[in-house]
């Protein structure tokens, strides 16, 4: 087996480019997954940016829904970013009709709760095992963390709100690492991933 | 004029709205999407249900506005207003060229994004409005590599091809997107020497064709918008290059919208996979009638519009 991980992009809708993009940046060979057969062949997967009601609703569409909570919940280490922070919370405060989540983190999640697109913002967000200062935070229509179960860790919180979230081997962030070229969330996500793969091998 | 995204050493402690990277940012989440133009809160839900990343607000859709004639407007506050609350996903909505006010009331109403569109009448014969202006990003339509870059640098966070909006033909997008490619792959061959030529040439900033040419795209999120009537119209749309598309008229000018609309984007997400699309191109009922574009008088090509 050689040493790089393989780490998928849940590639259904978003901004897929940009998390492959700082994946490989990260040390990854990152490959886009649409398929169910493709989740085999991942040592982690990332679920990116972009409408959590369409990604959602292609995912039950094209059979993906299930394959990815038995991954999940096998213990595949997963990444989400803002639509992906929601598609891996076990409950949304304000889910649209038939709304359904991967899920993998005891979170409550609100949507949109920072505000529109006019609210949207960039501010500097420290999060908790990340080296070398404070991360470059872009929140786009961003989703918070209403609420932590006992399993999961806090990472990182702006303006009193909860911003970033591990739970074993699922990570989540409000933000969008992926579009500022500063790729440490990418590391520490595939660092948890190499550990993974240690850990099955042993 | 900043033409690339603003990347300081020490951001700002106090959180910063409206910057480049957030307005260009949102267009980066509608990726592999469907924007759909909607009339009613009812119609806005029926596209949010089939999958659509966002909804453009607009009193009459394109075919209409063709039909009827007439000064075409900002859609009614009220309108606009109703739409955004009957949905979650992100609403545009449309202002006239130049017409910097109605962009104003619509960053006012909160909506998403802007369209800065040759649809509506323009209000300005010269000049388009500075979107560097505006905390709202606006997405504005291009006919090939020169418009777009004026459109940058002017603010606009998102371009896309312009069509010919409410004919139900994609002749026109598909011309708009090819040239935008063979424009960028051309530019890709020079040498710095001749970038300032081919700048000079395309009536658009050294810097930004500079960072074309380095980039090999845009800098900005590319759709397609303009007469994608069927899932396979907007597969082609996206084999091109377009990293998304826009629906006018096709949808709820059609037999069976909410079918129509699922369909469409399904053939957007596997674009690169003919038996996904085949799938998704049967039983939609009647599709919206189409306009030979070559039929078309001078003075009712929207495409013209713009500069």
């Amino acid at each position: 087996m050689s040493n790089t991980p393989v780490v998928g992009v849940l590639a259904l809708q978003g901004d897929v480019r940009e998390h492959l993009v700082a994946l490989a940046a990260a040390d990854a060979v990152a490959r886009p997954v649409r398929r169910p057969e493709e989740l085999a062949d991942v040592d982690g997967l990332v679920v990116p940016g972009g409408e959590s009601t369409t990604i959602s609703k292609l995912a039950v569409l094209f059979g993906l829904m299930e394959p990815l909570r038995a991954h999940v919940r096998a213990g595949l280490p997963v990444y989400g970013t803002c639509a992906g922070m929601i598609m891996l919370a076990d409950k949304i405060l304000d889910p649209r009709s038939g709304q359904e989540t991967i899920g993998g983190i005891d979170m409550i999640v609100r949507r949109n709760a920072f505000g529109r697109q006019n609210e949207s913002f960039e501010a500097r967000v420290d999060v908790r095992g990340v080296g070398g200062g404070a991360v470059e935070g872009l929140f786009i229509r961003a989703p918070w963390v209403e609420s932590v179960g006992a399993g999961a860790e806090v990472l990182a919180e702006h303006g009193g709100h909860v911003v970033a979230v591990r739970q074993g081997n699922a990570l989540a962030t409000s933000f969008h690492p992926e579009l500022t070229g500063d790729h440490r969330v990418h590391r520490l996500f595939v660092d948890m991933v190499r550990a993974d793969r240690t850990a099955e091998s042993l | 004029m900043s033409s690339t995204l603003p990347n300081p050493a020490q951001p700002a402690d106090t959180p910063a709205t409206g910057t480049a990277r957030v307005k260009r940012g949102m267009a980066e989440q509608l990726k592999g999407g469907v924007i759909m133009d909607v009339v009613t809160p009812e119609q806005a839900k029926i596209a949010e249900d089939a999958g659509a990343v966002a909804v453009m607000a607009l009193e009459r859709v394109p075919a209409d506005i063709r039909k009827d004639g007439g000064v075409a407007r900002m859609s009614d506050p009220d309108m606009v207003e109703g739409i955004i609350g009957a949905v979650s996903i992100p609403v545009m909505a449309k202002s006239r060229i130049g017409h910097f006010v109605e962009a104003q009331v619509l960053q006012s109403l909160g909506v998403d994004y802007i369209d800065e569109s040759e649809v509506l009448t323009p209000a300005d014969e010269v000049n388009h409005s500075d979107k560097w202006a505006f905390t709202t990003p606006f997405v504005c339509g291009a006919t090939g590599l020169g418009e777009a870059l004026r459109r940058i640098a002017e603010g606009a966070a998102m371009i896309r091809s312009k069509g010919e909006a409410g004919t139900g033909n994609v002749v026109e997008a598909v011309r708009h997107l090819r040239r935008i490619k063979n424009e960028i792959a051309r530019l890709r061959g020079y040498d710095n020497n001749e970038l300032y030529a081919a700048a000079k040439e395309l009536r658009a900033p050294y810097e930004l064709v500079k960072e074309v040419a380095d980039l090999g795209r845009l800098p900005v999120v590319l759709f397609s918008a303009g007469g994608v009537a069927t899932p396979a119209d907007a597969a082609l749309m996206r084999q091109l290059g377009a990293e998304g598309v826009f629906v006018g008229s096709g949808i709820f000018k059609s037999g069976d919208p909410a079918r129509r609309a699922a369909a469409i984007v399904k053939a957007t997400t596997f674009y690169d996979d003919p038996k996904v699309v085949a799938d998704a191109s049967r039983n939609l009922g009647e599709a919206m009638v189409g306009i030979n574009c070559d039929t078309l008088p001078e003075a009712e090509r929207y495409a013209n519009r713009g500069w």
